[in-house]
C-alpha cells in the first residue's frame, strides 16, 4: 500500500529517477576511469579488458542486471513524469517567458532520448560487436584506433557527451534535492559540484574519441 | 503613457477564449497595473461594453487574490511582488503588453482572467494544520522555537497561495506552494506530531488535483511574489522519502 501510494506520487516517481540517475553516475564514473586508461597505452586497456570478462565477469554481470534495471526504471518514469507533465497545462500559453531555466533542463528530455539511442548503439558498437565486423574481441585499443578513425564516428560521440553533460549539470544538482539531502543554500539554483562532475566526466569520456581522431592515442 | 493591450477573453469555463486588442490612453506611470486596468474597464462600461474580469483584493501584496501573466511572466517583470504592487513605470508609452490568465489545468478559467484556484485550497484542507485543542491562548514563550528555525518557518509562512509557482512552471507543478505549506509547520514543534502524515496526505492531494511534477527548473522561485526557496521543496521531498520509508501511515 505504502509503496503503491509512493510509485504513483509524482515525488515518488522523482525518487525512483534519481536514486537510478545516482547509480548512472556511479557506473559513468568507472567506465571513465577504464577508458582513460587508452592514454597509459593497448597493453594497459587491453589487460584491463581481459580482467573485466576474466577475474571480474560475475561482477560484470551484476552490475549489468543493476545497469539495465536502474536504465529501464529511469526512462519508464521520465516516460510518466512527461505525460503527467504536459497534461497538468492542457492551454498553452501564447507567451511564457522562462526566466532562469537552464539549456540544461531544457534539453533533458530530448537529449535523454538521443542518449539512450547513443547507449543502445554504443553497446552493439563496443559490447556485441555487431555494427563493424572487423572489431576483435578484447582488443578494446584497435576496436577504438578503427572506430574513430570516421569523423562521423567522432562527431557522434562528441555530441552524445556534450548532452550527457547537460544531463548531469541538471540531473546532479536535482538528485540531492529530490531526495532532499541538499543543504539549504542562499543561492539554490547556483550548482558548483555538478557543474564539475559534468565537465569531467563530458571531458573525460570525449577525450577518447578526438584523441583518436588527432592521432594523440600512444 | 499609451499602451496597446491584447488581453485574453473568455466568457465561461466551457466557451473557448480569445485575444482582444485594446488602447489604454493616458495611463499614469504611478497606477498600478491593476488601476491601469481598472481605467480600460472604465472605458469599456462607457462604450456600452463587457469589462475585463480580473481577480484582486488587498491591493497591497498580502491576499494571493491578484494573478495575471504579463508578457509571459506570472506577475509580470517586477520580481518579488504580487501584480497590484507592479506600476507603469515598468513598461514604457508605446509598448504593446500581453495578458493572460494563469494557465493549468488545474486552475480552470472562470471568466476572462479570473481562474478558480481553489485546487489549492484543496491542497492545504488535506494536512495544512495542526490538530490541537483550542482553548485560552499560550503564552508566548511557552513552547521555544530557534530563532533560525522560527525565521525559515516564516519565510515558508509567506506563501499567499496566489498560483504564480504553478502559472510559471513549465510543468504547471504546485510543488513550491505545497512545499511552502508542508514546511512552515514541518519546521515548528507544534506541526511535529502530525509531520509525516501531513506531507503524504499534501501531495496525494497536490497529484490528484492534476498539478505536474516537479523538474526543478527553478521558475517557481523567480516568479513567486515572496520570493520563497526551493530550499523547501528540497525539505518536502526529504520529508516525503522519510514518510514513505516510515512503516504505514502514523496515526496521529
Amino acid at each position: 500500500m505504502t509503496l503503491l501510494r509512493f510509485y504513483r506520487s509524482t515525488i515518488g516517481k522523482k525518487l525512483i529517477m534519481a536514486v537510478s540517475g545516482i547509480i548512472g553516475i556511479i557506473f559513468l564514473i568507472l567506465h571513465m576511469v577504464g577508458n582513460l586508461q587508452i592514454f597509459v597505452g593497448p597493453d594497459r586497456i587491453n589487460d584491463y579488458a581481459r580482467f573485466l570478462h576474466g577475474p571480474a565477469a560475475e561482477v560484470v554481470l551484476a552490475q549489468r542486471v543493476v545497469l539495465v534495471v536502474a536504465l529501464v526504471l529511469h526512462v519508464w518514469m521520465a516516460w510518466q513524469l512527461t505525460r503527467i507533465n504536459r497534461a497538468a497545462r492542457p492551454q498553452a500559453y501564447t507567451r511564457r517567458e522562462p526566466q532562469v531555466t537552464t539549456l540544461a533542463s531544457r534539453t533533458l528530455r530530448w537529449g535523454g532520448v538521443f542518449l539512450l539511442v547513443f547507449i543502445v548503439l554504443h553497446i552493439l558498437h563496443f559490447t556485441t560487436l555487431d555494427l563493424d565486423p572487423t572489431f576483435v574481441e578484447l582488443d578494446v585499443f584497435g576496436n577504438a584506433l578503427k572506430a574513430f578513425d570516421s569523423v562521423w564516428m567522432v562527431g557522434f560521440y562528441t555530441v552524445a557527451m556534450l548532452l550527457l553533460g547537460f544531463h548531469l549539470f541538471h540531473g546532479i544538482w536535482s538528485s540531492g534535492r529530490t531526495l532532499g539531502v541538499s543543504p539549504p543554500s542562499r543561492a539554490p539554483l547556483q550548482r558548483r559540484i555538478a557543474l564539475g562532475l559534468a565537465l569531467i566526466i563530458a571531458i573525460g569520456f570525449a577525450a577518447v574519441p578526438l584523441a583518436v581522431w588527432f592521432g594523440v592515442v600512444p | 503613457m499609451n499602451l496597446t493591450l491584447r488581453v485574453w477573453r473568455q466568457p465561461g469555463p466551457s466557451v473557448p477564449g480569445r485575444l482582444e486588442r485594446y488602447e489604454a490612453a493616458d495611463i499614469s506611470p504611478d497606477m498600478s497595473f491593476l488601476e491601469m486596468l481598472d481605467v480600460v474597464n472604465e472605458q469599456l462600461a462607457v462604450a456600452g461594453q463587457e469589462p475585463i474580469a480580473f481577480d484582486h483584493d488587498c491591493r497591497e501584496g498580502i491576499c494571493g487574490m491578484c494573478s495575471l501573466m504579463i508578457n509571459g511572466v506570472a506577475h509580470g517583470p517586477m520580481k518579488g511582488t504580487a501584480t497590484c504592487q507592479l506600476h507603469m513605470r515598468s513598461f514604457t508609452d508605446g509598448d504593446e503588453i500581453l495578458i493572460e490568465p494563469f494557465r493549468a489545468g488545474a486552475f480552470p478559467v472562470l471568466r476572462d482572467l479570473c481562474v478558480d484556484r481553489t485546487a489549492l485550497d484543496r491542497v492545504i484542507q488535506a494536512g495544512g494544520f495542526i490538530s490541537a485543542r483550542t482553548g485560552a491562548a499560550p503564552d508566548g514563550n511557552a513552547t521555544p522555537v530557534a530563532k533560525v528555525d522560527a525565521d525559515r518557518a516564516m519565510d515558508a509562512a509567506a506563501c499567499i497561495g496566489c498560483g504564480a509557482c504553478v502559472a510559471a512552471c513549465p510543468n504547471g507543478s504546485a510543488s513550491l506552494f505545497t512545499a511552502a505549506k508542508v514546511s512552515h509547520l514541518g519546521l515548528l514543534p507544534q506541526g511535529q506530531p502530525e509531520r509525516l502524515r501531513r506531507v503524504l496526505r499534501m501531495v496525494d492531494q497536490m497529484d490528484q488535483e492534476g498539478f505536474g511534477g516537479c523538474t526543478l527548473y527553478g521558475e517557481c522561485m523567480e516568479a513567486c511574489p515572496k520570493e520563497i526557496s526551493i530550499d523547501f521543496i528540497t525539505r518536502m521531498n526529504g520529508d516525503y522519502l522519510r514518510a514513505s520509508l516510515s512503516a504505514g501511515e502514523p496515526r496521529t
